[in-house]
């Protein structure tokens, strides 16, 4: 329908007003005049900055020279060879997108075990939903610091207790190890314990979140399905399988798209928990260090374009892969 | 005949299997409950409980999970509480600014994104759909993209340490979730009552101020909530914009400044968590179901 046409059965309304606009025409107006201070704000502080951080990745400016830059500077190559060439970088993006992927999982699934758990109605499930829900409403700064103290080597009560009743030879730094031995079934490997320690973090923070939506999915689900299920002789795994999975797809891919993109640019969890060291430094603390401690604002600018453009490449063969059959669940 | 024993085979195998598994996930639910329970208290009440204790003794016995009434100490509340030239942390002025900052994102946030979620949910407009993705891509582009540029900008301009800087920065980080959350809502308000008030009369403005507005209280609410937390929990920009400014620094930076302090004693910084928790956990408390139906309303559409 054209912006032009009038709904028949409204021109007895329009008539009483003043301006020979259609309500077509008045209602086009007044969307864009309700959405305007929306439109400004968006295009001021989120549009133009992005633009200008474009542009500043070009060229070579740091907080010093930043009067000298302007929208004809010297136009260059040289942030993004510059930061294609130090190790630190391909590093950090790896890193990144390990903490992203794991967190993501460690919450996605962390939600749907705590959805299925709280399911149905028990004495007391009110006050814990609502518990539960502490570590996604609660200032990160002050949880970070919880768990930080918690996990300390010197006077944590985690490593207080894993020494006296689980055994542990050492206490354990958690958050300041790089790496350490672990045997399993006599194999030894080592694994990454700062960023692993930095996953848990995530996934315990951000489960609340999926266990939000999952839960208000499952009680949507028709009872009758489930019903239907159970006089077929369906065991509850097959019907956890067959009936709730297919039903909670969508929202468990979406959920994963979410967080995914959340965790990918993220900074305030691993700066305030590691400061990026210890084999935690994702792309987001690096572009800080770059930005407030080099003034550096052109590799700044650089990285986090490659972090963005990286991001979206992302998201491209996620809906590539998965776009059509989302689709074809709904 | 051989069809039928292995029916009934099929039958009670699959009987006792049904009976296996449903032990088993009766005992794995309550195993998961008392797991997460433990899991999502436990740093909330390890943080309380140090926060009470003397230095000395959790140093002492660092396992310990009670105090006792007469070891029992409130003077870490008092450090951090107390302004800097009484030797304190001076998280009063801190608690203060928050609070500033986070209300007037609040209502400025609500003057925007009321009128943006109400043109984008009921009125068709040319664009609208190209605005929406637009307000989509925003909430999900890395935040450090913007972080640069603002930080370069303010730097110039002198505009590092003012609070009505960080204001603007929240309401645009806030404005998308909040027009998301609202248009929700006023989708769900049925468009016949509008209609009836625009026979009647009422321009759109009044339309949306005496009809649309008063229904959608619960919804509007809740995201008053939910823009006061995040404004509250903020921590990137505040540490941008404020860190050399300690008069105007928020409590969440302010805490995270605290730690860096080598004589900081950990209760101290404990208690300075505590005071940086409570007020948004209160207020979660107090609008729980609020909350959680206005962020997830519309999720269990698929």
């Amino acid at each position: 329908m054209t912006t032009t046409q009038r709904a028949p059965t409204r021109q007895s309304a329009s008539r009483r007003f003043f301006r020979p606009l259609t309500l077509r025409q008045q209602e086009n107006r007044a969307g864009w005049v309700f959405l305007s201070p929306t439109l400004v704000i968006v295009l001021v502080i989120v549009v133009l900055p992005i633009l200008w951080t474009t542009m500043l990745a070009f060229q070579r400016v740091r907080l010093i020279n930043i009067r000298q830059a302007g929208l004809f500077g010297d136009y260059t190559l040289r942030n993004f060879s510059a930061v294609f060439n130090t190790p630190g970088f391909w590093s950090s993006l790896w890193t990144t997108l390990v903490y992203s992927v794991g967190g993501t999982a460690l919450s996605v699934f962390g939600g749907l075990v705590a959805a299925l758990a709280l399911r149905r109605a028990f004495p007391g499930r009110g006050p814990l939903r609502a518990a539960m829900l502490l570590p996604y409403v609660a200032p990160v700064v002050a949880v970070a610091f919880a768990w930080e103290v918690m996990l300390s080597p010197q006077y944590g009560i985690v490593n207080e207790w894993g020494v006296r009743l689980l055994g542990w030879d050492a206490p354990v730094a958690f958050l300041s190890q790089r790496q350490t031995q672990v045997s399993l079934w006599g194999v030894e490997f080592d694994i990454p314990l700062a960023l692993l320690t930095v996953v848990l973090f995530e996934g315990w923070r951000y489960f609340p979140f999926a266990f939000l939506f999952l839960l208000a999915r499952l009680q949507a689900v028709p009872r009758d399905l489930e019903e239907a299920a159970l006089v077929d002789g369906a065991t509850p795994s097959q019907r956890l399988r067959h009936i709730l999975l297919p039903q909670l797809g969508p929202v468990i891919a979406l959920l994963c798209v979410l967080r995914f993109i959340m965790t990918f640019n993220k900074f305030d969890d691993v700066y305030l928990l590691t400061g990026g060291g210890a084999g935690t430094e994702v792309v987001a603390v690096r572009v800080y260090e770059f930005l407030t401690a080099r003034f550096d604002i052109g590799a700044a600018a650089a990285q986090a374009l490659v972090m963005a453009g990286v991001l979206v490449i992302f998201l491209l063969i996620y809906l590539r892969l998965f776009a059509p059959r989302l689709e074809g669940e709904r | 005949m051989g069809r039928v024993s292995s029916l009934r085979a099929l039958r009670t195998d699959r009987f006792s299997r049904d009976a296996v598994e449903t032990w088993l996930f009766t005992v794995l639910r309550w195993v998961v409950i008392g797991f997460l329970a433990v899991a999502t208290v436990f740093p909330f009440y390890y943080m309380v409980l140090l926060s009470v204790r003397p230095i000395e003794d959790v140093l002492l016995n660092p396992g310990s999970l009670w105090v006792g009434w007469d070891e029992l100490t409130l003077t870490t509340y008092r450090t951090v509480l107390s302004p800097v030239s009484a030797g304190g942390q001076g998280f009063l002025t801190f608690m203060l600014n928050s609070a500033l900052v986070s209300l007037a994102t609040v209502l400025l946030t609500l003057l925007v994104a009321i009128p943006g979620s109400y043109a984008v949910s009921r009125l068709r407009f040319t664009g609208r759909r190209q605005v929406h993705f637009l307000f989509l891509a925003v909430y999900l582009f890395p935040t450090m993209l913007l972080a640069i540029p603002l930080f370069t900008l303010f730097t110039r301009m002198g505009l590092r340490g003012s609070l009505a800087a960080l204001v603007v920065v929240y309401i645009a980080q806030t404005v998308p979730v909040s027009i998301y959350m609202l248009r929700n809502y006023f989708t769900t308000i049925p468009e016949g009552i509008e209609e009836a008030a625009a026979i009647d009369g009422c321009s759109r403005w009044q339309i949306v101020l005496r009809v649309t507005l008063p229904l959608a209280a619960p919804a509007v609410m809740a995201n008053a909530l939910y823009i006061f937390m995040i404004a509250w929990n903020e921590f990137l920009f505040a540490l941008l914009f404020l860190v050399e400014h300690r008069e105007r620094w928020t409590v969440s930076l302010g805490l995270a400044q605290l730690s860096g302090g080598i004589e900081v004693s950990r209760t101290v910084l404990m208690a300075g968590s505590v005071v940086l928790t409570i007020p948004v956990v209160l207020l979660f408390f107090a609008a729980e179901r609020l909350l959680i139906e206005g962020l997830t309303s519309g999720a269990d559409k698929g």
